[in-house]
């Protein structure tokens, strides 16, 4: 039996990590180990994988990868909204067998993007007008540019002063990137790009560590985005004792890093050595995060039409939620396996096989007459060949494979009590058939002998009754339901002449 | 121009599109208020008009698809999309669409500043026309001449095009797939695999095999092809595009250092990044980090700007340059330098930056309209001056007779990286198409040089080819297509081996066609005879779904035949030989049953019981097909 088989080896029910085996038609693919990028890819002569702009950060791509009729989707992370730099994640109506989608916000159904971009916007805009600093922990790339540009465009229209950095040297080399690859990049973006390239900013300079102390307002891009590590621990450690001062957390944090903590409410931290910081500054939480939400998710599976879901990246209980909304939804089935866990999908893949074209065109155009509505046989032979399958009709099969037609014919005879002549019980013969059966071509012929379809009927004298006639009924194998049809009829004898 | 149609599986797929240009420029008045004669050759006054790929033969709103190579084959896309009612799709890589539009931009706004409000007219008339003096009087199709399209009707065009990525399969109304392939010519430019399941024809146009900037042509995807359709090879075989180079550079820093400008008439994409990249490399050893070098096109900076941002369209040195991330060409860096300036057009801020001796890139190649015409007049009457040809796509002479007599320099360099008849027959060996489609000038030298026997296409068995206006029959048939069979039917298959290695399975099945793709299912199960009970009509018992019987093949061993009978309780059977066969008699049924090579008769009373149980005995002798 055909399946196809997953096991998540570091992305089941987790979040962060990603690593996942697919086995389909015979190979195994590792999920997110670093893909070279391209379009359809032939990987060997079975294996195709094709890739499909996923949005969540530059140049993210999602993955079908093909064996056969068996296919597999792997989304990776993607977002179902465009931004301001990306554009939307996108699939066709591809019907995979499997869609492995991640779920790191199962539950969560954000609110409108521009609700939100307000929102942060006059958060940061209020602490920088009472003269507080704000830092905003994130990722190099992704987010980091998304808000660039909006605090850019803010600051533009607004004519603010308060300086605003992006932490370490990625500023350039990251701005370099989106500027060579701006093919990633959304169609506005694109389309403007010789005249006006969006990720030269303006407003927004290299940051110094010196800089953390200098008196006065600013923004500050810091990296990591937890605040687990680095820059942006470091500068919220030197802030958050100021009332002044506010930190906005725009994305996902794990449990167990300062940016989780804070964002639970905690507001004593035990920092190293026993030490306690006391978070006294505003903490605001804003996702911003380029993960499809609730919504996002549903969409997709909606577009992809797949005949099952496997949810991989996320909490347990939220993504069980969100299961049992996509089994309820799609009516498809839905697995959430544990790192390790092998997930085992039945399939039946249907055969590919050439078809003659003679046989093809001769069964399409039977097709295309009136009663065509009525499903109809086709009937052919199938040659195998190695691995070469080819239908063909059956006379073609036999000429392939240079052997005779053997012809089984049948000649019932029938008797009949008529003591006509035998032209008149054969005239008889023809109106009764031709009156039953309606839907078959029944012909009386000039030598006297009738026929319905290519089954043969002549009368004869019996040699030693003249009160009863022989019907001598003639078929073919191929004819065979009618011709035994048609003695049995024909058994039961003629309607009594109305005279 | 290039243009080609297949159809296949009854859908057209238009192949091309590009168009020749023909304009002649004003001069001096003579006869007519139309002609103009200029150093002996006589010129039509009017403004530039185009030359359209053949419309008359075909209705274009039966064309389903266009599939276009690349950015110079695109250029009559407007007239197409705009004006003939085809409906259809056009695919195109994304370099291809965007360059395409830059060439589009140029010319559109290179012919509005064209002063002249007139379309000559008169000369076209067939009577007149005869009479007139080459080129003239060989120009074809003169009466479907059409004036330029506009940038509205460019951008309407444009928006038609889906994008397409190399290698990415296409699936056409379920029937034909098209699939994009790297071609090595220009940025995104693309040959194209149009195939069935069964069948492959190969598109190969504009393709080149030399290390420029694009990304290597995709050669191993072009195997296995029924019919490979080529053209679009260099159009100056005998020159050889890495020499034309050299010569550029040495003629360009010779004038220079004498003195003098140089003019490179041009397109405003394509060559001309590897051009600025040989300079790139070679200015500082010859001496030129002084000289200024101008690129002046309407869309000079748009080209140098999206020439950095395609990297994966772009050669593998180039592409990995990008993850450092560096830009791919190194006239960003000139740019930075100052040493290459660009402008819009000359007037505005290049007539105040504008210093002398310099090297001046701008269009259009034809010297019909454009900068460039004005640059021809300004340093035409100097020896000191050079204007260098590089573009193949106009003869240089034809080009230059309008401006008779000149005393600047000609040098001709024309660098065409496309396919030569070396290459086209390594390729072809290696590709090993079926069936090889040509334009009919490939098949014999050309006519100059009637004995250069190696400037055709050399291959086995002949190509085929082909003539304007012709509609040319491939030789392959199509003989199968795939069909699914549902793994339920597949399941109830019985296979039985006929010969060592070949077995067979008699299928039965209801044929599903939907959106050009055919299902097998099993058939519906027969529906029970309602037993005993009288139906109203006798034909009801004919089955809707008739289940044919299939052929039989084999013969009857006649003894075994009548050990079978026997065995199944027949006595009283009489053997008897006959000129063919054999008659088995059942004489107490009065059953006859003739025996031969290839035919068994049973002839019997009607006894339904009798009749179906020597049946399947015969049955069990014989090979259903």
């Amino acid at each position: 039996m055909p399946e196809i088989r997953v096991t998540p080896l570091g992305a089941g029910q987790d979040v962060g990590r990603s690593c996942i085996l697919v086995s389909i038609g015979g190979k195994n693919v590792m999920l997110d180990c670093g893909m070279h990028m391209g379009f359809n890819d032939d990987v060997d002569d079975e294996l195709e994988i094709k890739a499909y702009y996923a949005g969540h950060v530059l140049g993210a791509a999602m993955f079908q990868i093909k064996v056969g009729s068996e296919s597999v989707v792997y989304t990776g992370d993607y977002n179902m909204t465009p931004d301001r730099h990306l554009g939307a994640a996108w699939i066709d109506k591809c019907r995979p067998n499997l869609l492995i989608t991640e779920s790191t916000y199962a539950t969560t159904i954000r609110d409108s993007k521009r609700c939100r971009e307000r929102d942060f916007l006059k958060k940061v805009h209020e602490a920088v007008e009472r003269g507080g600093k704000v830092l905003i922990p994130v990722f190099a790339l992704g987010r980091a540019q998304e808000l660039c540009i909006l605090l850019e465009t803010f600051w533009e229209r607004m004519n603010l002063k308060a300086p605003i950095y992006f932490s370490t040297g990625l500023t350039e080399k990251a701005n370099h990137y989106y500027k060579l690859f701006i093919t990633w990049t959304n169609q506005k973006i694109r389309k403007t790009f010789v005249q006006r390239n969006m990720f030269e900013f303006k407003h927004i300079k290299a940051f110094d560590r010196a800089f953390a102390d200098n008196p006065g307002p600013m923004v500050v891009f810091a990296t990591p985005g937890m605040l687990h590590a680095g820059q942006s621990l470091q500068i919220f450690r030197k802030w958050a004792g100021n009332e002044k001062n506010m930190v906005i957390m725009p994305g996902y944090c794990v449990q167990g890093t300062v940016g989780h903590k804070i964002l639970s409410g905690q507001r004593k931290l035990e920092m190293e050595g026993r030490q306690v910081l006391e978070v006294k500054m505003q903490v605001e939480y804003m996702s911003f995060s380029a993960h499809a939400d609730a919504k996002g998710i549903m969409q997709l599976v909606g577009q992809a039409e797949p005949e099952s879901v496997l949810l991989v990246h996320g909490e347990a209980k939220k993504m069980e939620f969100l299961k049992q909304k996509i089994e309820q939804e799609f009516r498809v089935s839905c697995y959430m396996p544990a790192n390790g866990e092998t997930v085992t999908l039945p399939t039946s893949p249907s055969i590919p096989v050439g078809i003659s074209l003679g046989l093809l065109k001769r069964e399409m155009a039977q097709g295309l007459l009136p009663d065509a509505k009525k499903p109809r046989l086709l009937h052919g032979t199938l040659i195998m060949k190695d691995s070469n399958f080819r239908l063909v009709s059956s006379e073609q099969a036999l000429k392939e494979l240079g052997l005779a037609e053997h012809q089984l014919r049948f000649t019932c005879r029938v008797h009949l009590h008529d003591p006509r002549k035998e032209q008149e019980t054969a005239m008889r013969v023809y109106s009764h058939l031709k009156s039953v059966l309606k839907e078959h071509c029944v012909q009386h012929l000039p030598d006297g002998s009738v026929t319905v379809e290519s089954i043969l009927i002549q009368a004869a004298a019996h040699s030693e009754d003249p009160g009863t006639k022989v019907l001598l009924v003639s078929w073919t194998y191929q004819d065979e339901e009618l011709g035994s049809h048609l003695t049995s009829l024909l058994k039961k004898g003629l309607p009594q002449a109305a005279s | 121009m290039q243009c080609a149609q297949i159809q296949i599986n009854y859908y057209y797929v238009g192949l091309w599109t590009g168009h020749d240009f023909h304009s002649q420029f004003p001069s001096f008045a003579t006869c007519s208020k139309e002609l103009k004669e200029c150093s002996g050759h006589v010129f039509v006054d009017s403004v530039p008009e185009f030359c359209l790929p053949e419309t008359e033969l075909i209705d274009l709103s039966t064309v389903d698809v266009i599939l276009i190579s690349n950015y110079h084959c695109m250029m009559a896309l407007p007239y197409i999309t705009e004006h003939t009612g085809f409906t259809g799709t056009v695919y195109a890589t994304e370099p291809t669409v965007q360059i395409g539009r830059l060439l589009m931009e140029e010319l559109v706004n290179f012919i509005e500043r064209v002063p002249k409000a007139q379309s000559a007219s008169l000369w076209k008339n067939k009577d007149i026309q005869r009479l007139l003096p080459s080129p003239l009087k060989d120009a074809v199709e003169v009466s479907t001449w059409r004036r330029c399209y506009t940038m509205q009707e460019v951008n309407s065009a444009l928006s038609k095009i889906q994008l397409v990525g190399y290698s990415q399969k296409i699936e056409l109304f379920g029937a034909v797939q098209v699939t994009p392939l790297s071609s090595g010519y220009a940025l995104g430019s693309s040959n194209w695999i149009i195939q069935s399941h069964y069948e492959k024809v190969s598109y190969v146009s504009g393709s080149s095999l030399l290390t420029t900037h694009p990304q290597p042509m995709d050669q191993a995807s072009l195997k296995n092809s029924d019919v490979l359709v080529l053209t679009g090879l260099t159009q100056i075989p005998t020159a050889n595009p890495d020499g034309m180079v050299g010569e550029f550079c040495s003629n360009l820093a010779l004038t220079v250092r004498n003195g003098g400008n140089v003019l490179v008439p041009c397109y405003p994409s394509g060559v001309i990044y590897d051009l600025l990249e040989c300079l790139y490399q070679y200015i500082d050893s010859a001496g030129l980090s002084n000289i200024p070098f101008y690129f002046i096109s309407p869309v000079a900076n748009s080209s140098l700007e999206f020439s950095q941002i395609f990297a994966e369209w772009l050669c593998h040195n180039k592409q990995t340059k990008v993850y450092l991330p560096e830009p791919p060409f190194p006239h960003a860096e000139l740019i930075q330098t100052n040493k290459l300036k660009h402008y819009p057009s000359l007037h505005g801020d290049f007539s105040s930056d504008f210093r002398q001796p310099c090297v001046v890139f701008t269009g259009h190649p034809s010297l019909r309209f454009g900068d460039v015409v004005h640059f021809m007049e300004l340093w035409g009457k100097s020896s000191l001056n050079t204007v260098i040809f590089t573009e193949p796509d106009f003869s240089y002479l034809e080009a230059l007779a309008p401006y008779q007599p000149l005393a600047m320099k000609c040098i001709y360099c024309p660098i065409d990286t496309r396919l030569n008849f070396i290459q086209v027959s390594k390729l072809l060996k290696e590709v090993q198409p079926l069936h090889v489609v040509c334009p009919e000038q490939y098949t014999q030298p050309p006519p100059a040089q009637s004995h250069r026997m190696d400037l055709m296409i050399d291959c086995q068995p002949p190509a085929m080819s082909y003539r304007r206006a012709e509609v040319l029959a491939l030789p392959f048939k199509r003989r199968y297509e795939k069909i699914e069979i549902m793994p339920e039917l597949a399941d109830s298959l019985v296979p039985m081996e006929i010969k060592p290695g070949i077995s067979l399975a008699t299928v039965s099945a209801v044929l599903h066609t939907k959106d050009n793709k055919h299902v097998l299912q099993p058939p519906p199960r027969p529906t029970q005879p309602t037993g005993g009970k009288k139906r109203k009509r006798a034909s009801d018992d004919i089955p809707d779904c008739k289940v044919l019987k299939p052929l039989l093949s084999g013969s009857i061993p006649v003894e075994q035949f009548v050990q079978a009978l026997e065995k199944h309780g027949f006595s009283d059977i009489k053997v008897e030989d006959t000129a063919k066969g054999h008659i088995v008699l059942l004489q107490e049924a009065e059953t006859l049953i003739q025996i031969e090579e290839d035919s068994t008769h049973i002839i019997c009373d009607n006894d339904e019981m009798l009749r179906v149980r020597l049946r399947d005995l015969v049955l069990k002798f014989l090979q259903k097909f």
